[in-house]
């Protein structure tokens, strides 16, 4: 890490960016409560937050896809824009976007990428394609990138994406600026580095330094305290929609920036975790290892609920899917309650004949099917066991259903309707109870309170409690730390695709989880 | 930061989740009630899945006003419930793979094939009807096998890979033909398809009806049915809920092989011969009939007896012109039409969402 790198702040003229009162609304929910802050000229500037604490709505909104609420202003170099922003303008006004996901198109080539903009929307029936590989290979000379302008995009490894997506952008703002170059424009990267490896960081950072160099400014959205300490010059730290602070990096040290990000509050949160008594392990996984994850090894008592958690990118969230069979490429031994297989033979099918269950956190895509009726849903594991004289009947299938849904909670309790009549909560509660009718003894869970509301939320949590008490185990993989803080006996921290923290008893709280997730980055060499 | 904020951030907090809490439950008890829908929804939903049946009895009554001797002629739908019975049966075919998601553009090619196998066999290798009926049968299995190996090991579209088959399997019938009808079939077959009649129609339609009814009950009353709907509509959900979504995709497209080749049987049956070429015509009905057929009686799936009423629609329709002196060519248009307006009518019932 570069110690004590000089603040590179502008000495002249107006900030190049700068948010004033900024508040957005969803409903009666508040996202982004008063926030104001300043980008300075070359100026990296981080913007820090947990889950839900406004980093992605801010961003949002200055991409234009949300309106703010009225009284709020934003300048660049001073110059009011127009709110809400005019999605489609925001390069021409000096704004660039790098989202996690890239934009770019894998099947063509590098050059026809860095080129996106222009090909898409100007009227060229002369394209020389040599002169455009050609000019596409002397930005990345100048960039000191060994990019092949030729080479298909798909065929490029995760840390060339990343950066052709910002040369990219930083192009695009240098053209939409050619006749204004006092006013070089702003550069958002937003979470650009969880998948990165960390070689594949570093040269990301060489290239923000050389954007930053020339003039433009950075806003870098990150997850993570310490690539933020190493690229940014100034940070700003939002939590629940507040603006908490603007740092100096230089001069504040890791611990501050976790304080900030977690809040103190959380210490009136005592421990809800209930100590766990049974011994009697259900299931005992070593060695399970898939793509970016692993190898990990934990066990499972009868009538616990674990959660796994960590920052993004750090793998937890695959675990639920890897321990179903649901994901080739598994390594590593699953023993439940003393029969071990091996997970790399392992399938859905065959997970369910154990008796292992799994909800994956993508409601409508994987764990139910919109267009199917809330019956028929709910009875697809168990349509063998609901036969009458003549088969299956419609109204067999509604009548189990009903019963079913009734004892879940879902409303309306109407197993005719399609599932995508259901709000996110009852639909969870019926994938859940489709789930629960077939008496797991294994119970995997991938965020199932994601999108639920509050009400929702405590009947899946009292329905897990239940189930746990009647000799299950159950998975929990969420961010939601409150969530794991609450309902888990005990909680592992996932980094690197690694276990690097186990809480458990009094120190499993909200305010640990989090501590711990930030904490667990290793530190930069 | 004070403490006095976060007291006050706490607080505002705790009233923000008492005000949706109020909120969710004005909610769901405003959603408890209707349940017992408005008598309005029911009559809708009603007509929607006899919306065909009324269709037809119309236009029966219509083209019956104007030609009363032929179209209220019992004779008439006799001989048109017979001679569409191999539609009706290949239109039950084309429903399995379009259920699990796929489509078999060569359940045509493998009616022909089937028909010109048994003829060629039968006439000029001697070999007697009903093992010929049996090959042509395994032929069409395999056929269907070979499709699913493409589709589901390669991963190629369905579309894609049933298109080459059926093309092929062109190739094969003109081969195995000699490019010339072949007449003279077995007149067993003849008789166990079209010369035995009950009630005045033809023994054929009560296969292809036998055969409906067979599909509906695997459809409606069987677990197995209701898993290859989920297949089709989201495969992910359907392999995470424990079904072998390869193993049932393989099924639907041999079984659409099988019962196409007994299409062809029919087919041979009717006419005692069999052409190289006429067989690929009723590609297109079939998809006309299973695409109407699932706007009615269970709208907005592919259900067999949708598919049987779709198909005596279109052809009634059909007949009905023919008795006006309309040429053949209106044959074309009905279909054409048909198909496309049936797939407008059933993306009108999913909300217009783009087709998969």
């Amino acid at each position: 890490m570069s110690v004590a790198r000089k603040p590179r702040v502008g000495t002249y003229g107006a900030d190049a960016l700068e948010i004033r009162n900024l508040t957005k609304r969803f409903g009666g929910e508040v996202a982004l409560d008063d926030v104001s802050l300043s980008v300075r000229r070359g100026e990296v500037h981080g913007l820090l937050g947990s889950n839900g604490s406004g980093k992605s709505t801010l961003i949002k909104v200055l991409a234009g896809f949300h309106t703010p609420e009225p009284g709020a202003d934003i300048r660049l170099y001073g110059k009011s824009v127009p709110l809400p922003i005019p999605g489609p303008k925001v390069r021409e006004l000096g704004l660039a976007f790098v989202h996690q996901h890239l934009g770019l198109i894998p099947s063509l080539s590098v050059t026809e990428n860095l080129y996106l903009g222009t090909l898409a929307n100007a009227d060229d029936w002369r394209i020389s394609w040599s002169a455009a590989h050609r000019r596409a290979g002397e930005v990345f000379a100048r960039f000191g990138l060994s990019l092949d302008p030729r080479m298909e995009v798909g065929r490029l490894s995760a840390v060339q994406r990343a950066l052709l997506a910002i040369v990219r952008a930083y192009e695009d703002l240098r053209h939409a600026s050619a006749d204004h170059a006092e006013r070089p424009g702003v550069l958002v990267l937003d979470e650009p580095t969880p998948f990165l490896p960390r070689a594949g960081v570093e040269q990301l950072f060489g290239l923000v330094r050389q954007c930053v160099d020339v003039g433009a400014s950075v806003i870098f959205v990150s997850h993570d305290v310490d690539e933020v300490r190493e690229i940014t010059d100034r940070a700003t730290i939002l939590r629940d929609g507040h603006l908490i602070d603007t740092v100096v990096t230089a001069e504040t040290a890791h611990e501050a920036f976790v304080e900030r990000i977690v809040g103190r509050s959380m210490a009136a949160y005592e421990s809800a975790a209930k100590p766990h008594a049974t011994q009697e392990t259900v299931a005992d996984v070593t060695g399970l290892a898939a793509p970016g994850v692993g190898p990990v090894s934990f066990t499972l008592a009868a009538g616990e609920i674990v959660g796994m958690t960590g920052l993004i990118g750090s793998g937890f969230d695959n675990i639920p899917a890897l321990l179903y069979g649901a994901r080739p490429g598994t390594r590593g031994e699953l023993s439940l309650r003393g029969r071990s297989f091996a997970l790399s033979s392992l399938t859905p099918e065959k997970a369910l004949r154990h008796r292992i269950a799994y909800l994956p956190a993508d409601r409508l895509g994987e764990a139910g099917v919109s267009s199917l009726s809330v019956g028929d849903n709910i009875a697809l594991p168990v349509y063998e066991r609901i036969r009458g004289p003549f088969g299956l009947t419609d109204e067999g299938v509604a009548a189990h259903a009903h019963a079913v849904a009734g004892r879940a909670g879902v409303k309306p309790n109407a197993p005719g309707l399609p599932l995508a009549a259901l709000s996110g909560g009852n639909a969870q509660k019926a994938l859940m109870a489709k789930w629960l009718q077939t008496e797991p003894q294994l119970l995997l869970l991938d965020e199932p309170t994601q999108g639920v509301d509050v009400g929702a939320r405590q009947q899946i949590w009292d329905a897990l409690g239940d189930t746990a008490e009647t000799g299950a185990a159950i998975l929990i993989a969420s961010t939601d730390y409150d969530q794991l803080a609450q309902l888990c006996h005990r909680v592992l921290i996932f980094a690197r695709g690694r276990i690097v923290a186990e809480l458990s008893g009094r120190d499993l709280t909200k305010h640990h989880i989090a501590e711990h997730c930030y904490r667990s980055m290793p530190q930069p060499a | 930061m004070s403490a006095g904020r976060v007291n006050e951030s706490d607080r505002s907090y705790e009233e923000r989740i008492a005000l949706l809490e109020e909120k969710i439950q004005l909610l769901e008890s405003s959603m408890d009630r209707p349940p017992a829908r408005a008598p309005g929804r029911d009559w809708v939903l009603w007509f929607e899945r006899y919306g065909l049946l009324i269709a037809w009895a119309a236009l029966i009554g219509v083209l019956g006003t104007v030609r009363p001797d032929q179209m209220f002629a019992w004779n008439s739908y006799a001989t048109m419930l017979g001679s569409n019975a191999m539609i009706v049966v290949l239109t039950l075919a084309l429903l399995l793979p379009l259920t699990t998601g796929d489509f078999d553009l060569s359940v045509a090619s493998i009616m022909g094939l089937s028909s010109m196998l048994i003829a060629v066999l039968n006439v000029k290798a001697g070999v007697p009807i009903v093992p010929a009926i049996l090959v042509a049968v395994l032929v069409g299995a395999a056929i269907g096998a070979i499709n699913a190996f493409f589709i589901l090991y390669f991963g190629i579209h369905s579309l894609i890979v049933t298109l080459g088959t059926g093309y092929f399997v062109n190739g094969v019938i003109l081969w195995i033909s000699d490019s010339a009808t072949i007449a003279g079939v077995s007149a067993g077959l003849i008789k166990a398809v079209i010369l035995t009649r009950v009630l005045g129609v033809p023994i054929g339609f009560y296969y292809a009806t036998a055969l409906t009814l067979v599909i509906w009950y695997v459809f409606q009353h069987t677990s197995l049915g209701r898993r290859l709907l989920f297949v089709g509509r989201g495969r992910e959900v359907a392999r995470l809920s424990g079904v072998n979504v390869v193993r049932m995709r393989t099924g639907a497209l041999i079984a659409s092989g099988v019962i196409a080749a007994f299409a062809g049987v029919l087919y041979t049956g009717m006419r005692g011969a069999a052409d190289p070429s006429s067989a690929l015509a009723f590609l297109l009905p079939a998809f006309a009939a299973a695409f109407l057929g699932s706007t009615a009686i269970y709208p907005g799936r592919f259900n067999a007896p949708g598919a049987f009423v779709a198909v005596f629609f279109l052809s009634t329709g059909i007949m009905g012109l023919n008795f006006l002196g309309v040429d053949s060519f209106v044959q074309n248009l009905f279909y054409g039409g048909g198909l496309v307006i049936a797939v407008s009518i059933s993306q009108l019932i999913r909300g217009r969402r783009p087709m998969d």
